[in-house]
């Protein structure tokens, strides 16, 4: 039975890919006549985006990279320091505190957000192609994540917060949920999954509706279960889609900011919750050390650089079932 | 037959997994209810009226107190700090900055998106690598430099610093609009060509017209990224002229006593965030749900 639905996929997925395969042999080959020297209108529909990318990325990266050899405080000019920042993060507590913080969020904050997308996402395929319910599982990812952090906040309130009423209702113990050292991070990922599944559900929903829906009536001719689909069919198809999902949301999970930002602990309790974006933000805008900021900036380039590589190889993202 | 097909719709798992979904929608909505429960009530009964599911003496005063609309000691009667907050003019600093934002950008990411994907140059390949290399570089990086540059420009405090670096391109929207113009059929084009209009001319009278409805879906989501903008608008014009509604209520948070924060106000704030997103969601909620299927991924 899981043959017969494999082959299903497979000469569905064929049918697709030589579709695709005159098309793309087109496109190149109009990319190869059209005229050349396009080069002075060219300019002229770049120019806003080129002097963009000049000033405010281009820039501003190799001034980041700069300041990341100076000692730097925004009023006098930079003072070359060499190597001293780098070798100043290696012996830096706070700031292996925030990478380590910063991961501990990315864990929960991703498994329990990827999961509940996936659930929801693998619901909504099998059940209905309701915009409604689209569309409401999609107000929070509208609302400023400011807003989403306020009102969590407030539901979580030690004393006045709807939570706690409903846990002493149930007779379980209460906490301060924001300002223990032990619940303050999880409460906060807790705060984002709520922000983001609907979201990340309606990404994976639509990687969904790419699988042909010849294999799900072959399966389901077979008489194959619903889970039996989701595992066997669903979830193998839709890799790439989840894979590439995934990078993203680590990516975007790993750069947290605003709902540290605007919890009063301010990266509290007793360094709970100082993610890297965090710290970085306090380095240069608290203390004013820009040089030893950016230093820290650069690092987190690198390590969000390797941890893609590392997640597109792991999840071999570039490759489908389905070709 | 028809009992089977019965049976199929409504057998256990089927309303396990519409429970599932309800449940999911209620958790996901029902946080914006209690917003707005919050904010209708009056603050010095918020601590003994905070559990049913409608205030005892629901009230406006706590959306009047945050506008402005009340004096200072009605706004200490009505338990605030007596600080004055102008959450309208917050309102109107953040439709001013999205509206900037995502209508500039669209417009000139569409024209170098359209170049990137129609005309020939040289370079143009390795140029778009570049720009697609900077999709990976985090935020953080280079917005301590773009500072560092606004604040030499004299521009912190104004619109003009907290719009500019994101007002004439993003890596993201060139990259996206360049795969959507890949796919308009080059023959609309070779038509106005014959016609003897240049490319100028041709985007303007032909392309734009007939990408109208893709331009205007990323132009709403650019205008929603940029409402939920915080840290460069706090770092740059977190001054009452400039000042945001989520720059507005961090600082009225900060002001707020700790012990005792001021929930009512907060949260009446919090749902002047809320309404513009939602009417967005009534109007074009179709459309912003269809972009899913095809932004793919931020």
């Amino acid at each position: 039975m899981g043959t017969t639905s494999v082959d299903a996929a497979e000469s569905g997925l064929a049918v697709a890919t030589a579709a695709d395969r005159p098309r793309r042999r087109e496109r190149a080959r109009r990319r190869a006549a059209a005229p050349r020297g396009d080069g002075r209108i060219a300019l002229l529909f770049l120019a806003p985006a080129l002097l963009g990318f000049a000033v405010f990325y281009v820039y501003p990266a190799i001034r980041g990279a700069y300041y990341s050899t100076t000692d730097y405080n925004l009023l006098s000019p930079p003072r070359g320091v060499g190597m001293a920042n780098y070798t100043a993060l290696v012996h830096d507590a706070l700031f292996w505190n925030a990478l380590k913080v910063t991961g501990y969020y990315v864990v929960l904050n991703i498994v329990s957000q990827t999961v509940l997308a996936l659930v929801l996402a693998a619901l909504m395929f099998r059940l209905t192609r309701s915009v409604v319910v689209r569309a409401m599982l999609l107000v929070p990812w509208l609302v400023p994540n400011v807003t989403v952090g306020l009102l969590f906040l407030w539901l979580f309130d030690a004393d006045l917060g709807l939570v706690n009423h409903l846990i002493s209702a149930a007779g379980l113990s209460t906490h301060g949920w924001f300002s223990s050292t032990t619940w303050a991070m999880p409460t906060i990922a807790l705060t984002n999954t709520w922000a983001y599944t609907g979201y990340t559900a309606l990404l994976l929903y639509a990687g969904m509706l790419q699988i042909p829906g010849q294999v799900y009536e072959a399966a389901m001719l077979d008489g194959a279960s619903e889970l039996r689909m989701f595992f066997r069919l669903t979830l193998p198809l839709m890799r790439p889609v989840l894979a590439l999902v995934l990078v993203v949301s680590v990516i975007g999970s790993f750069q947290m900011f605003d709902t540290v930002a605007i919890t009063p602990t301010h990266g509290g309790p007793v360094n709970a919750t100082r993610v890297i974006y965090y710290y970085i933000y306090e380095l240069a805008f608290t203390h004013f050390r820009m040089g030893y900021a950016s230093a820290a900036a650069m690092s987190l380039v690198l390590i969000l650089g390797a941890l893609t590589l590392l997640q597109m190889r792991l999840l071999r993202a570039s490759r489908s079932d389905l070709a | 037959m028809a009992r089977t097909t019965t049976a199929r719709r409504w057998s256990i798992g089927r309303v396990l997994a519409w429970a599932f979904l309800g449940v999911a929608l209620v958790v996901t909505i029902f946080p914006f209810y209690w917003m707005l429960r919050t904010a209708l009530t009056p603050a010095h009964e918020l601590a003994t009226d905070n559990t049913g599911l409608w205030p005892a003496h629901p009230t406006l005063i706590n959306f009047r107190r945050v506008t402005g609309a009340t004096t200072v000691a009605q706004n200490q009667a009505a338990g605030g700090s007596g600080a004055q907050l102008n959450f309208l003019l917050y309102l109107r600093n953040s439709i001013i900055y999205s509206t900037l934002i995502a209508a500039a950008q669209t417009l000139f990411c569409a024209m170098a998106g359209y170049a990137f994907a129609r005309l020939a140059f040289r370079g143009r390949d390795a140029l778009f690598g570049v720009f697609v290399m900077a999709l990976m570089v985090p935020p953080i990086f280079t917005l301590l430099p773009n500072f560092a540059l606004v604040k030499s420009l004299g521009w912190l405090g104004s619109f003009a610093g907290m719009v500019a670096p994101s007002m004439l391109m993003t890596p993201f929207a060139v990259f996206f609009l360049r795969q959507f113009f890949l796919n308009i059929p080059r023959e609309v084009e070779e038509a106005a060509t014959i016609d003897g209009a240049g490319r100028w001319i041709q985007f303007w009278r032909v392309i734009i017209p007939m990408s109208r409805g893709p331009l205007f879906t990323i132009g709403l989501i650019t205008t929603v990224w940029a409402w939920k903008d915080y840290l460069w608008p706090l770092l740059v014009g977190p001054n009452p002229g400039t000042r945001v509604l989520t720059v507005g209520l961090g600082i009225f948070l900060q002001q707020s006593p700790n012990t005792a924060p001021d929930w009512t106000g907060l949260m009446a704030g919090s749902v002047l965030t809320v309404i513009p997103v939602g009417l967005l969601m009534v109007f074009f909620g179709r459309r912003l749900v269809e972009s899913m299927n095809f932004t793919g991924i931020k």
